[in-house]
């Protein structure tokens, strides 16, 4: 057994490695209960995509495959922040009220322009108790 | 030398994708959000680093060297920028964390505006 076999045989067992990596991820992605779990699994899943990228330009020896790794790894981050700031922006669904908490305020009063004035205010009463 | 250089990527790539696994199996296992996020954004990382830096290591060009150590850096920029937008956008938007936390700092310091996310006071 020369050492380029060892090479092979060492890819080979990391892809498997790698694809049940992929498959228990992609679990998570499907049982998720919220959508941030969900989010994080897709970023994960790109990760190891780059991984296996890393590992089949190895095995086959295309190093041009690190290229499209690079890309991969922009996308994904960037899709990871496009999902934050959805995250962030979006209502609150009204199935997904089990796993919330009220932060402050008390039951969700609708974002209007009144809501406005009031957290000023609390503010100011927070920095004076202080 | 080349047989060395085969046996060292052998081994990196081993270790690099039982470490993605185990970030895997972490974001499969842990309890909530907060813990899968560390488990995706520190082991996952470095899974995904030693599997560039074994192809770095194996093709021993400059180019290749060079662009496996640019996505390397990409990787470890990005992963923990990406983990803490999405962690705090769903502890703003109201996430529970799991009930065995023992301590949340940030507990009643977001105030909810609507739109801005804003610290009241530093004590």
């Amino acid at each position: 057994m020369t050492t380029q076999d060892f090479l092979v045989l060492c890819s080979l067992i990391a892809l498997g490695v790698l694809v049940v990596a992929f498959l228990v991820i992609s679990v998570r992605i499907i049982i998720g209960p919220t959508l941030p779990d969900r989010v994080l699994a897709l970023d994960m899943l790109v990760a190891t995509g780059i991984g296996f990228i890393a590992v089949v330009a190895v095995k086959t020896g295309y190093f041009l495959f690190l290229d499209i790794a690079i890309a991969l790894g922009l996308v994904g981050f960037l899709a990871t922040v496009a999902f934050a700031r959805f995250i962030l922006k979006r209502d609150r669904p009204p199935e997904a009220d089990a796993n919330l908490i009220d932060i402050e305020h008390e039951a969700h009063p609708p974002r209007d322009t009144d809501s406005k004035s009031k957290p000023t205010v609390r503010v100011r009463a927070g920095g004076g108790a202080s | 030398m080349s047989g060395i250089i085969d046996i060292l990527t052998g081994l990196i790539i081993i270790v690099g994708a039982v470490f993605t696994l185990v970030a895997a199996m972490g974001i499969l296992r842990f309890p909530d959000l907060y813990s899968r996020s560390h488990a995706a954004s520190k082991a996952g990382t470095l899974g995904s680093g030693l599997l560039l830096a074994a192809l770095a290591l194996h093709s021993g060009e400059l180019g290749v060297v060079t662009r496996a150590f640019a996505a390397f850096l990409f990787l470890l920029l990005t992963a923990p920028i990406a983990a803490h937008l999405l962690v705090r956008a769903a502890y703003y938007v109201g996430h529970k964390p799991w009930e065995g936390t023992q301590i949340d700092d940030l507990a009643g310091k977001y105030k909810d505006d609507g739109r801005n996310l804003r610290c009241d006071s530093h004590d």
